[in-house]
């Protein structure tokens, strides 16, 4: 019940912050490529062209953010659990590497060459 | 013949915890995934813009340029992931994590409210020091390319110019500051932020350097080159020094859970060169 509390308290406190802080500033958080990129381009005559597969359409664009997020996650997430085992496997070999959280175990295979 | 036996089971039973062990290891926790995935699914907006140059921006001779420039180094990072790999087992993994890092942190714009804009970190400065320059230009390539097919963020005519930038430019001032950084003595944390922050700054002044060394046509380069880099200054010298701070807690973490890691990964033979 404490959590639930403290997470509501949290959810809370942020969304007040982000209503007073955008009701407050008048920034249009346009990407710096808008404002510096392709303004400058556009100065010097050279205007951005359409990309040659155009996802920036309706909803397309968050669709293919999605998934690119949801896919770099999961691979990140993947690769994380390989190289960091949780807490309680810290002893257990990741492939190549001294065991130990301090490291100084060298009696597992460290198989980099020169130093099998 | 007891003595024997006893010794065949304490090596069977070894056996088998070291085969459990490697089994939890390879083994996902999907709820962790899960959450992970949850995490970046809220996080990353529907509509992204930052310092990448877009589609035919730059003229044809310029793009040509940037992806000869840019050639030599691609070349030279799958060179050093062949023989790394072959030297250093758990060296795949790890370029694994940096490529799903440079990538998700390169497309994910942070609001700057002094300046009333978004920008996104690079995240090579990160993964230069950890496993080297050349390879990151590796992945920054295949995370560019990525962006610029599926996400209308960048360009395939600009992409050489892009790599060139975020890539090149940024993997080795991030490794070269960390290096010199620890040379002088600084914490390797102080030269993890550090190579962080210039890493940043320096792939948006090169950034700067490409669109003016184009785009100026008979004006003066230098005084382009000047104004772009200011307009980039207000959002980009803060979000240098959170990408500091996050090289650096990046570093301080893998320290503290893997030291054998970053000491593989420094050392000069099985590590980076």
């Amino acid at each position: 019940m404490k959590k639930v509390l403290m997470i509501a308290g949290l959810i809370l406190l942020l969304a007040t912050g982000l209503y007073l802080g955008l009701r407050s500033f008048h920034g249009k958080w346009s990407g710096v490529d808008e404002t510096v990129v392709e303004k400058f381009a556009e100065q010097a005559g050279r205007p951005a062209r359409e990309p040659l597969i155009n996802t920036d359409q309706g909803d397309l664009l968050l669709f293919f953010f999605l998934v690119a997020g949801a896919v770099g996650g999961f691979v990140g997430g993947y690769y994380f659990r390989e190289l960091f085992p949780p807490k309680g496997n810290a002893d257990t070999p990741v492939r190549g590497v001294p065991r130990g959280d301090n490291g100084a175990d060298r009696s597992v295979r460290v198989t980099s060459r020169g130093d099998s | 013949m007891i003595a024997f036996l006893k010794m065949k089971i304490v090596m069977l039973a070894r056996s088998r915890r070291r085969k459990e062990a490697e089994t939890r290891v390879s083994v996902p926790n999907t709820r962790l995934l899960a959450s992970a995935a949850t995490l970046l699914l809220l996080a990353v907006p529907p509509s992204v813009h930052a310092m990448h140059i877009s589609e035919g921006i730059l003229p044809a001779p310029w793009a040509g340029l940037w992806y000869v420039v840019a050639l030599p180094f691609l070349a030279w990072g799958l060179r050093d992931l062949r023989v790394r790999s072959q030297q250093t087992p758990f060296f795949k993994p790890m370029v694994g994590l940096m490529g799903a890092a440079v990538f998700i942190i390169s497309c994910m714009p942070i609001p700057v409210p002094t300046a009333g804009t978004c920008s996104h970190p690079c995240g090579t400065g990160m993964a230069a020091i950890l496993i080297g320059p050349p390879l990151t230009v590796v992945i920054t390539s295949i995370a560019l390319l990525l962006q610029a097919l599926f996400l209308a963020h960048g360009g395939l005519t600009t992409l050489g110019a892009d790599i060139v930038s975020m890539g090149v430019a940024g993997a080795f001032v991030g490794y070269g500051v960390f290096r010199i950084a620890r040379r002088l003595g600084a914490p390797a944390v102080v030269a993890a932020f550090l190579a962080g922050m210039l890493s940043d700054w320096a792939t948006y002044a090169v950034t700067s350097f490409e669109l003016a060394s184009a785009l100026h046509g008979g004006g003066s380069m230098a005084a382009m080159f000047a104004a772009i880099a200011a307009a980039f200054l207000p959002t980009q010298l803060p979000l240098g020094v959170v990408e500091g701070f996050v090289t650096a807690g990046a570093w301080r973490f893998i320290e503290s859970r893997r030291p054998g890691l970053i000491e593989c990964l420094t050392r000069p033979h099985g590590g980076r060169a």
